[in-house]
């Protein structure tokens, strides 16, 4: 399972064979993959206990410096739990000095009034608090934490009596989606600026979980109705709130254009200084390049990796004659990898793919609850994934 | 909105020269806006402490061939204004 291209195989492309690529305006910084809490639906990789050593401060400062270099103007300080580094201060101060606009991308656990006061003065532009649900006993059976909720209470109070810009994030999925409304009814209470009501994606520990998280298709619709009538609440009020309603693509009948296209925006750095086009990539069978072999333009316009899924040369039936593939480019790479085991084919989501047999049969699914039990993010559940 | 006020940058926005871009940004969370130059320009002297007209007078001068500014200036500060950029003070 260990594709971290840390061998001698991270080759290059011959100059010249590069395909287009825009500029790397998002760099994501996964600092770590410790992290207090043990979401089912995590976005790190399943096998993320035999992940390789994390990068130093130094490694990390280099990261920024060629990244900043190369167009990235946005920066999310993300994991795990970021919190967990002891040196964010000091990474946070570089990146203002770089020019980023910085996002730290929390649970809140770990943090208080001191460290925030210590990172606002380092240069810190934007905090975003990761709520589990609106209520203490939800919240911290989906967090598998006793302490997570009050602790998140508080902290998202301090990062707006600091000052701070705050976007509150809840991960929907059928266990807490039915309480929609006093979600939101938390973040108002709370100030927020930004609420991201994001239904849950199925990579990773959440397709782990999936007959657990997934919403029925009822329950999706009544929480989309019960967003907008706040959205108009809100307008009428006079609230600046924004509510980003992500919907789920295991309902559409067209996959989303996953990151913009493959290596157009977006550069995820892992702990270890693996780097992939997407938070996911690391899933799929192909060799990505280490920041401690390899310059992050070379990186950027020349590895192999990067270049795979770029233009539309890779793609194969129905995307290749599909008049919709500029602009899906044919969906997410990770995600017809996992259901059809071929990164190259649609996404299943699309109704024109042949697996999407698989996504009608997860809605299906869906429609009755299941009782298993989840398999939580942890070091030990990790450890299963990890081979060799 | 007070046309004799001084805008003030919404907190939840970061002004800067993007070299990688050729040009003025505003950052927010996790997003980025381009400006094109005239607007950029008007931003560039948001501080806190010029008036409207100040702003005005100022790039006036800057640009002395491109004559009355104000109705320009007043439209693009409405905009952002509307957009939640900056505030009136």
């Amino acid at each position: 399972m260990n594709r971290t291209g840390s061998g001698c195989s991270d080759g290059l492309l011959p100059a010249g064979q590069e395909k287009a690529a825009g500029q790397p305006l998002w760099l994501l910084a996964e600092l770590t993959y410790k992290c207090p809490l043990q979401c089912p639906y995590c976005s790190n990789p399943l096998d993320f206990a035999g992940q390789g050593e994390e990068l130093g401060t130094e490694d990390w400062i280099r990261v920024l410096q060629q990244g900043r270099e190369l167009g990235a103007a946005q920066l999310g300080f993300s994991g795990g739990e970021p919190l967990t580094r002891p040196d964010l201060v000091e990474l946070i101060r570089e990146a203002r000095a770089l020019g980023y606009y910085s996002n730290l991308i929390t649970s809140g656990l770990g943090l208080n009034e001191r460290k925030l006061e210590a990172f606002r003065e380092a240069g810190l532009d934007h905090i975003q608090v990761s709520f589990q649900a609106s209520d203490e006993e939800v919240n911290n059976m989906l967090a598998g934490s006793q302490k997570a909720f009050a602790q998140k209470l508080r902290m998202a109070r301090e990062v707006k009596a600091q000052g701070y810009p705050m976007v509150l994030n809840f991960v929907t999925h059928r266990h807490n989606i039915d309480r929609i409304d006093r979600i939101i009814e938390l973040c108002i209470e709370l100030g927020a600026d930004y609420v991201e009501l994001a239904t849950c994606q199925y990579y990773g520990w959440a397709l782990e979980n999936r007959a657990q998280l997934m919403p029925s298709r009822a329950q999706l619709e009544r929480a989309e109705r019960i967003t907008n009538e706040y959205r108009a609440k809100l307008a009428a009020e006079g609230n600046p709130m924004r509510l980003i309603f992500v919907t789920p693509d295991y309902y559409e009948e067209r996959p989303k254009a996953c990151m913009n296209g493959w290596g157009q925006i977006f550069l995820t750095i892992t702990p270890d200084g693996t780097a992939l086009p997407c938070h996911s990539a690391r899933q799929l069978p192909i060799e990505f390049p280490n920041v401690k072999q390899r310059s992050l333009g070379d990186i950027w316009y020349r590895s192999f990796g990067f270049n795979h899924f770029r233009g539309d040369d890779w793609m194969k039936e129905p995307c290749r004659s599909c008049d919709e593939k500029e602009k899906d480019f044919g969906g997410c790479r990770c995600q017809a990898y996992l259901l059809t085991g071929d990164a190259a084919n649609a996404d299943p989501v699309c109704s024109k793919s042949a697996h999407h047999d698989q996504i009608l049969a997860a809605r299906e699914e869906a429609e009755q609850p299941s009782a298993a039990p989840f398999t939580y993010r942890n070091e030990r559940n990790s450890r299963v994934f990890c081979r060799g | 909105m007070n046309l004799n006020g001084t805008p003030t940058f919404n907190p939840l926005f970061r002004f800067q020269w993007e070299k990688a871009q050729d040009c003025y940004v505003l950052l927010y969370p996790e997003g980025m806006i381009k400006l094109n130059p005239s607007a950029g320009e008007i931003l560039a002297l948001v501080d806190g402490n010029r008036s409207l007209a100040e702003i005005t007078a100022e790039l006036e001068q800057k640009f002395p061939d491109a004559g009355s500014l104000g109705a320009d200036v007043r439209e693009f500060i409405g905009v952002a204004h509307e957009q939640n950029w900056i505030r009136m003070q």
